[in-house]
């Protein structure tokens, strides 16, 4: 009964939806207030409704009503609750659901959190944002049911599949829903201000918390992805240029331009149509992404023939969704105004060069993940594209823009002095060229790559710290009056960017200076690597809840002195009889040690791959540091929701940040 | 204007392939030894592993060359078809076990016949990695010079035997 | 860290004099030091034929074992890089590579991100001269600012 009771709450979902899509923008139009009026309530009326049908699968899962043909291929009685939970967005249909429950969930904030949005522009920006609610609702009632009924009902479910059993399930696929669909919000604010014509500052001042708090989201989201495939997929890769990841990554490289290009426009109104266009391609991205993902097209087998229908569905809302708005950008685009003037070398020349890197490095990204899809439909042979190619492309399109992420924040708005830059930054300069040389021979390798990379993160550091010596050093104030004295966007601003060079370090320093080997060990051995000794214990058979699992202990030592045990696993999940590995990983700030078990050899011998990472966990780390950045940026007091004393809002408003 | 509806044609033409994409299927790499000469090996047979075969022995004659195991699911459902054929004896089949054992494909044969004129054991799987198989049953069409003329990826279906096998190696045979 | 792994932890400390007695190296899997790196250099760009999206570095699946131990044979024999990409091209085609050759076909793929590069870098040099010689300067109108701030409060 209660999946029945989730299905037509989904109907009823989709009838509000409907109305929610078209009342208030029509009323926006004719200047009704009451359809106007229409839009606050249908937001919540929505959310309650898909939350409840999302609850009811969750019901489904979690007391394993093996009637319901997607419990029955998502689940197993033998799968620990929290699994369970996560298994409702383990498969296609499940993860629609949450979509379209985290669609409702940014819906509902924006109707809850935009009192101060004049009332046809509120309406316009929850109307179509109900539109897009009404695509995905209609996709799910139509080809992708997850209440749709097993009859008679399986005696227990297929399992979830074991690469997805693991906390980095729980937390992954919400976030980087949450940063894929929070990208809504600003394309609703632009289609709405399209559709309205206010493009203006405030517009601009509107969107821009919106689109920090998805971009966090994606952020967070991914580097979850990327620090669950280090763990799981044993051995110690963190990024694949895989289509599925690249489908994430092309919407964070977007809304990363849409943020910087959202300041200028706030700041100068300068930009706005390519700020525009911005908001509709994150957004166009994130459903593309959704789309190659959930459409087989690019990797699954045969995913199509089962059921064509579910491809053409998603293309065709493509169509109406992208086409359309890209149709109205076209249209309205050239009424746009031009905003403020600036110099060939200012602060805003320098966002427009970052904005231009980081969309053809999107472009990029989608290019080499569609190329192969072209020249098979062309008939010219299949290729694929991976990592080498990526790699290739990548790096010398993403260079520039570190080396301006440098500069721009130092540059003036408006018009700017190349001799008055390079004055200021000389010693940023040469201080990271003279690290990028030395440090790698003192830690004895150079490459040109070492060194290009360590000279780009050392270079965002050097000019970070003279940007804040510039801005604390000029002052009297006591040292936290000073870091008061800056707004918490631009200390956003400057954590952000710091995040990206501990990134860049990270990546540089793994790729540069990582270590393996692979070895035959019984019990008693001892291996050797990056100075630790690693003494192989044996392995013990056991089981976990729904596997059977090998477990290796290796017990670290260095100089004699017992530094950390690693257990690593390999499991064999029952039910699907799927074989997993499960890396054992001493994570530290100075490096990994990482040991995944291989096959078992002949005479109680294991094969045994140990790896040394240093530096790996700052990958992780200078996301973290991005995205506490956005947070920063977010909890500005500019962006606070209630009124505060006019006395400090006045000072602080005052402040010139990005 | 004009430079507004760029955006739009880009997309429209990414749509065009997508749907195009639809209907191909990711997964069938065609083989670059089609037109070429079909790899030379010389492996032990399953009836008998003191003899050998080896493809120089069917110069003269089209052939098919259907790679299969009895541990590949999908070989279950091309297995009638193929003893279907070789009943009509108009073409002879020549297997090739894939990275599997004896007793196994042994008892396979014996449960659902027997549509081979040779089978070629290739328990490590090096002759499957010359003739690039990457998936059982693979099956190939070779001609009497000993060409590569076609490659069924995955099972043969009556489909693949009516509209493509057959005329195919009607037409070699006539050469 | 649980109770019972700090009491192993102990455990394994005292018994790390008495094991030390008796450890041994352990054997690496391949002998030939120098064939392994060219064996990992190679199957990290090779993909797995029949794994979703993987290396053969990467996948456990059988063909990428048998492959990788082709390879190796390969290797030991002396062949370079190329040579055995071209093998496994012969006989798989170019999707056997993730580094896709230049050619015609590719040529798009490989020059397109330079071009797009260059398109983007023009259209801004243009776009921020004929910026430059703009007259009018209307970052915000008064009226904007107001309403800006208004929308603050």
């Amino acid at each position: 009964m209660i999946p029945e009771i989730g299905h037509f709450s989904l109907i009823l979902a989709l009838l509000v939806s409907l109305v929610l899509g078209s009342f208030p923008i029509i009323g926006a139009a004719r200047g009704n207030t009451v359809w106007m009026g229409l839009a606050k309530p249908l937001a919540s009326v929505q959310f309650i409704l898909i939350a409840f049908a999302f609850l009811c699968l969750v019901y489904a899962f979690a007391y394993m009503d093996y009637s319901v043909l997607y419990v029955a291929n998502n689940s197993n009685s033998k799968l620990p609750l929290q699994f369970r939970i996560a298994a409702v967005w383990g498969g296609h249909e499940g993860s629609l659901l949450l979509w379209a429950l985290i669609l409702s969930i940014w819906t509902l904030a924006v109707s809850l959190f935009s009192k101060h949005i004049p009332d046809d522009m509120r309406a316009r920006i929850l109307g179509v944002m109900g539109l897009v609610s009404v695509g995905f609702l209609l996709f799910m009632l139509m080809v992708s049911n997850p209440f749709e009924r097993l009859i008679p009902a399986a005696l227990d479910g297929r399992d979830l599949n074991p690469l997805l059993q693991d906390p980095g399930m729980i937390f992954h696929p919400p976030m980087l829903y949450m940063g894929y669909v929070g990208f809504s919000v600003a394309f609703a604010f632009s289609i709405a201000a399209l559709l309205g014509g206010q493009l203006d500052a405030a517009w601009a001042r509107w969107s821009r918390p919106w689109t920090i708090l998805a971009w966090i989201f994606l952020t967070v989201g991914i580097m979850a992805g990327s620090n669950w495939a280090y763990y799981e997929l044993g051995w110690g890769g963190w990024w694949f240029w895989d289509a599925v990841e690249n489908a994430s990554f092309m919407p964070w490289l977007v809304g990363t331009a849409l943020i910087h290009s959202l300041a200028v426009t706030e700041k100068r109104g300068s930009f706005k149509a390519w700020t525009v266009l911005l908001a509709i391609c994150a957004f166009s991205l994130s459903l593309l992404g959704t789309f190659l993902v959930r459409s087989g097209v690019l990797t699954s087998v045969h995913a199509f023939a089962t059921d064509p229908r579910r491809g053409i569905f998603i293309l065709a809302f493509l169509v109406v969704v992208i086409g359309g708005s890209l149709l109205l950008f076209a249209w309205r685009a050239s009424t746009v105004g031009r905003g403020g003037k600036f110099d060939v070398v200012s602060r805003e020349s320098f966002l427009l060069a970052n904005n231009v890197l980081l969309a053809v490095a999107a472009l990029s990204v989608l290019l080499g993940t569609l190329y192969p899809l072209f020249l098979d439909a062309l008939n010219l042979g299949k290729i694929s594209v991976g990592p080498p190619y990526f790699d290739a492309v990548f790096a010398p399109l993403m260079a520039p823009a570190i080396f301006l992420m440098g500069i721009g924040p130092i540059a003036r708005w408006k018009e700017a002095a190349l001799p008055e830059l390079a004055m200021r930054l000389r010693w940023a300069f040469g201080i990271s060229i003279a690290t990028a040389v030395i440090l790698p021979l003192m830690l004895g390798n150079f490459t040109p790559m070492i060194g290009f990379g360590l000279f780009l993160a050392f270079w965002v550091f050097a000019t970070s710290a003279e940007l804040v010596y510039q801005r604390l050093g000029k002052s009297d104030l006591p040292l936290m009056g000073r870091i008061k004295a800056n707004s918490r966007s631009w200390w956003g601003m400057v954590i952000a960017h710091l995040g990206i060079a501990v990134f860049v370090l990270g990546v540089t320093i793994v790729k540069g200076f990582e270590s393996e080997i692979a070895v035959k060990m019984l019990p008693g051995d001892v291996a050797h690597l990056a100075g630790y000794d690693f003494t192989f214990d044996g392995v013990m058979d056991t089981h976990g809840p729904n596997y059977e699992v090998s477990r290796g202990q290796i017990h670290v030592t260095k100089n004699g002195v017992l530094r950390t045990i690693l257990e690593p696993e390999k499991r064999l999940y029952t039910v699907t009889n799927m074989p997993m590995t499960e890396a054992g990983i001493s994570p530290h700030i100075i490096h990994d040690l990482y040991a995944s078990l291989g096959e078992p050899l002949e005479g109680g011998a294991w094969s045994v791959r140990i790896y040394h990472k240093p530096m790996v966990e700052w990958i992780w780390f200078g996301c973290l540091m991005m995205a506490f950045g956005g947070f920063l940026a977010l909890a500005d007091k500019r962006y606070r929701l209630k009124k505060r004393a006019p006395s400090k809002e006045a000072k602080s408003s005052k402040e010139a940040t990005i | 204007m004009k430079r507004a509806l760029i955006p739009l044609a880009i997309f429209l033409i990414v749509v065009g392939f997508l749907f195009k994409g639809l209907f191909l299927n990711p997964r069938e790499v065609p083989s670059p030894l089609v037109g070429k000469p079909a790899p030379q090996f010389s492996l032990p047979r399953l009836d008998n592993p003191e003899t050998t075969f080896s493809p120089k022995e069917m110069l003269g004659k089209v052939w098919l060359f259907n790679v299969w195991a009895s541990w590949c699911g999908a070989c279950r459902d091309e297995h009638p078809i193929l003893v279907e054929l070789s009943k009509a004896g108009f073409v002879p089949v020549i297997g090739m076990d894939y990275k599997d054992t004896r007793p196994e494909a042994q008892q396979w044969l014996d449960q659902g016949g027997n549509p081979y004129n040779i089978i070629a054991v290739d328990a490590d799987g090096r002759v499957g990695i010359d003739y690039g198989v990457y998936g059982v049953p693979e099956t190939y069409v070779i001609d009497k010079a000993g060409m590569i003329a076609y490659k069924q990826i995955g099972p043969v279906t009556y489909d693949a035997l009516r509209d493509k096998i057959i005329p195919l190696v009607k037409r070699l045979q006539a050469q | 860290m649980t109770l019972t792994r700090i009491i192993r932890f102990i455990a394994i400390l005292c018994l790390l004099q008495s094991v030390s007695l008796w450890a041994q190296e352990a054997q690496p899997l391949q002998t030939n030091a120098t064939v392994e790196v060219q064996v990992e250099r190679l199957s990290t760009q090779l993909r797995c034929l029949v794994c979703q999206n993987q290396t053969i570095a990467d996948s456990h699946a059988e063909l990428a074992q048998d492959l990788k131990q082709e390879i190796r044979e390969m290797a030991t024999k002396g062949m370079t890089d190329q040579a055995i990409i071209d093998y496994l091209v012969s006989r798989y085609g170019d999707f056997v590579r993730y580094k896709p050759p230049f050619n015609p076909a590719t040529s798009l793929l490989w020059l397109g991100p330079f071009g797009l590069l260059l398109a983007g870098g023009i259209g801004l040099f243009v776009m921020l001269r004929r910026r430059q010689k703009m007259t009018t300067d209307a970052p915000l109108s008064a009226d904007e600012a107001r309403k800006v701030s208004e929308l603050l409060k």
